[in-house]
Parts: structure tokens; sequence; C-alpha cells
């Protein structure tokens, strides 16, 4: 595992760094806007790609939610469940698929107890995945809106407030 | 009056207040329907709904929307399993359209084993949905009367929606918190996953009830016997998801040959009067692979027949009889 795949273990510090670079990108909208989305996706999509895959083993699905799954990528599990585990989580707490590796539920899970910020959010029905992004940058289809734009029929992205104690 | 959301039977008798029974039908590898018509013949006068599985284990079988096909037309009440592993959000939603239309009334959302736990790992996995998700779209169809996209269905599909829940593995303190999740996107009914850890059953249904899910949900706990100690083995190994204590195993293990089976049974009826006893439960799922022929003596001896409604070819062709005069005359 490399180094900056161990920063993972630090989902505080992560989500941290998710608000900073919320921030940032937000502040800098105009700029990008002027500069162009489409070009600001090429340029953008490269950096991002490689700074998510080196720590969160990022899957490029063009609408990042990691900050809702305990800072861990939701399309790293081999079923893409974007809503928690699956029922055949192994007895050790490892893959149905991958039995080498620990479920990416389960430490999303573990990690979304140290989020002060956003841990609750891994709650939140998480609709269906736009399969037309893949490979775009999470980061501009943020600015532009689309990767929160549900199919049209979708109802509620529900918030369930049951976790506490 | 009560309101049903599909007036099946498994649903008329959970909101009765009275403990369900369903079980689950082992499709077979065959294209003759004679062997579904024998299996259901069985089963529909122990239970209140019988599952079609939908290539379980991702191993393939006659497919779930083909034996629900068969078992509508001879009047019984399958539960037809959806599972999101073989086909992408288009297929699933035309299927739920094509199975209400067939008559099916109950539906069980599911994620899906993985390719890789059947006999052919080669196969393209597809999740385009997860199970929440695909339990969020049939109710959105039911109850808004739309596809996801938005376009408006001619008559929405009257369908009791399930899910399935596995409270024996990891990771433990969230598996309460997921069935809130699945309650939420829509469950009406949950099955779970086959029950050998009384203990752990019982931790998670008293968080269920701490959260007060238990009110909103029909929780069916899943059972079933053990031919020997070796089943026991192969199934905690081999089957995703199923977690048998070592007690269990080892009781079987000392079991003299001949007495295994009865024994297996034994522990199943166990554990069904156990759970029955559990705040929460309203009902049992007995999945007995290939085994269906203990199915009708375990629920009997667990002392839950008669069953307070039957299906049966009979009542089902007359309806599907009149309702196809009626349509015939216009009226």
């Amino acid at each position: 595992m490399g180094l900056l795949r161990r920063l993972q273990n630090h989902p505080a510090f992560l989500e941290k760094v998710y608000g900073a670079t919320h921030t940032a990108v937000s502040t800098l909208q105009p700029i990008i806007e002027r500069f162009g989305y489409e070009r600001a996706n090429r340029w953008l999509k490269g950096v991002e790609e490689w700074g998510k895959s080196a720590i969160f083993d990022c899957r490029m699905c063009g609408q990042c939610i990691l900050h809702s799954t305990g800072m861990t990528c939701p399309m790293s599990c081999p079923k893409n469940l974007r809503n928690g585990p699956c029922g055949g989580v192994r007895a050790n707490g490892h893959c149905e698929v991958k039995p080498d590796m620990r479920c990416i539920w389960v430490q999303a899970f573990e990690r979304s107890r140290q989020m002060p910020s956003y841990g609750d959010e891994i709650l939140w029905i998480q609709p269906p995945v736009n399969r037309q992004l893949e490979g775009e940058s999470a980061w501009i289809t943020m600015l532009t809106g689309v990767d929160m734009a549900t199919p049209k029929g979708w109802v509620g992205v529900t918030e369930i407030t049951v976790i506490g104690n | 009056m009560t309101e049903y959301k599909s007036g099946s039977r498994l649903e008329r008798v959970l909101r009765s207040g009275r403990f369900a029974v369903t079980a689950e039908l082992n499709p077979p590898d065959s294209a003759d329907p004679q062997k579904v018509y024998e299996a259901a013949l069985v089963l529909s006068e122990v239970c209140d709904g019988i599952n079609a599985t939908d290539a379980s284990g991702a191993h393939c079988h006659m497919s779930s929307v083909a034996i629900c096909a068969l078992l509508t037309r001879a009047g019984y009440e399958p539960i037809f399993q959806v599972s999101c592993r073989d086909r992408n959000r288009i297929a699933i939603q035309g299927d739920l359209l094509g199975a209400a239309a067939m008559g099916v009334k109950n539906v069980l959302c599911l994620t899906g084993d993985d390719v890789t736990a059947g006999d052919q790992p080669q196969a393209k996995r597809v999740f385009d949905f997860d199970s929440i998700q695909l339990l969020r779209t049939a109710k959105i169809m039911r109850d808004e009367g739309m596809f996801l996209s938005g376009r408006k269905l001619t008559e929405p599909p009257r369908l009791f929606l399930g899910a399935a829940s596995n409270p024996f593995v990891q990771p433990f303190d969230w598996r309460p918190l997921r069935l809130a999740k699945k309650i939420e996107a829509g469950a009406d009914f949950i099955q779970s996953q086959y029950c050998f850890d009384l203990p752990r059953f019982q931790t998670f249904m008293q968080r269920v009830r701490d959260l007060g899910l238990h009110e909103k949900v029909f929780f069916l706990v899943g059972v079933g016997p053990l031919r020997s100690e070796k089943t026991a083995e192969f199934m905690r190994t081999k089957v995703p998801g199923v977690h048998i204590p070592d007690a269990v195993v080892e009781r079987l293990r000392k079991t003299p040959k001949e007495k295994k089976l009865a024994e297996g049974k034994q522990i199943c009826i166990e554990i069904i009067q156990q759970v029955r006893e559990i705040e929460g439960v309203s009902g049992v799922h007995v999945m007995a692979y290939r085994q269906e022929e203990l199915v009708a003596e375990i629920i009997q001896e667990a002392g839950l027949l008669p069953r307070p409604m039957q299906m049966g070819y009979d009542s089902g062709h007359e309806k599907a009889r009149m309702r196809h005069r009626k349509h015939e005359t216009g009226n």
C-alpha cells in the first residue's frame, strides 16, 4: 500500500482537506467559468485522477461522494455499491469478491465515525450513478451541478437521522 | 380498513398481525415447467409466499421472472426476487412492470451474490443499481406512477416491496442502520439471511427496536435445515454471507450419521421457535437448498400450520378466467 493511501486512515484530516478543496474550487468558479468548463475539465481531470487515485483508489465516476462515505471511494467496492455494504462480507471483515481486501464499507463505516463534520452523511440515500459522467472531473461536475442532478423521476435524497449514540 | 400496497396474501397475513411463513423454491435446471409446479404444490400449502430466486449464488437456473410467470398462471403467489447483478436499470424496470402485469404482487430487491460465487465467474457483473436504489425505484414506480426517467406509467405496478438484511456479518453496528436505510428507501418487508446465531440476532433486534424500526417494517427471519456438519462447513465457507457458529457445527458432528438429518431439522425448528418469541419478528423465511421435502415438515413441526389463507390452482385459475371474460365483454 502506497504512502498516500495510508492517509485514508486519517479521515478527520481528510474531511478537512475535502472542505478546503470544496471551498477552493467554489472560490475559483468565476475564473474556471471564464476559462470554460470543458477546457478546465480537460486540464483538471488529470490532476484530480492522479491525486484521488493515489489516496482513495478513485475510479473517476465523475460524481464524487467521498465525504458522504467515510472518505472511502464507494466505486472501489467491486459491486460499486453506494449505499452501504452488501450481505456477503466475510467473517474476517473482508470482501466477498476479493478475499484479500478488507470490505471497503467496513472501512467506510469505521472512518465515518471519526468524522465530526460529514460522518453522518453515510446514512443518506445515494441516487443511482450517472454513468455518463464516468471519467469526468468531479470538481467540474460539482461546479456545473450535474453531479447532483438525479434522474427526473428520482424522489428525494433522504436524510435519515437515526445514527446517534 | 387497512390500505394495502398490493393486497398480496403475504401482505394480508402480515398486516393482520399473524406470523407469516415464506419459503424458497429451488429453480430447476430444466426447460420443463413440471418441476416448478411440483415444488409449488407442496410449498403453497405451508407458506404465504413462494420466493422465486434470481440465479442465487450466481448459478444459472430457470429465471425468476419465468418461474413467477408459471406460478401466477397457476394461481400461486410468488415473491419475485430481483438482483442487481445481471441487469441494468432499463431491464429491471421493464421486468417489474411485466411481473406486475402477470400478477406478481411481491418483490424482493437484492444486491445479488457476485459472479465469482458461481460457476461462470467470467461473466460481466452489472450492478448498475445497488439494492437501495432498486428499492427506491420500485417504490417510485408504484407510488409516483412513473419510470425513473419521469415518464408516466399508464397503470402503476402494485407491489409489496421487500429487501434483505444480514445481521450476521460485519460491520455489525452498521446493520441496523442499513435496515433503516432500506426502510427509508421503500421496504415494506424484510427477509433475512440464514439465522443460526441467536445471541447475535437478539443484539441486532434490540438495536432495531431501540430505533423503532420494528414498527415500520415486517421482519421475516431466514432459517433452514443443515444436512450435516459438512453442509454447514460448505455453507459458511462457500456461500456468501452465511454465518454458522461453531457450536451448531459441533452439535451436528457429534450426532450419529443416521440421525444427522433429523438433528439438522431439529436445530431449524428450535431456531424458529426462539425467533418467534422475539419482539419485532413478523415471520420466518424457510430456505432449504436441495432439501425441499423438509420444508413442509419443518413448518408443520414448528407449529405454523395451518396457514391462514390458501393459494392454489383453483382460486387463481378461476380469477384468471374471470378476468379474461371481463376483458372479452369489455366490462
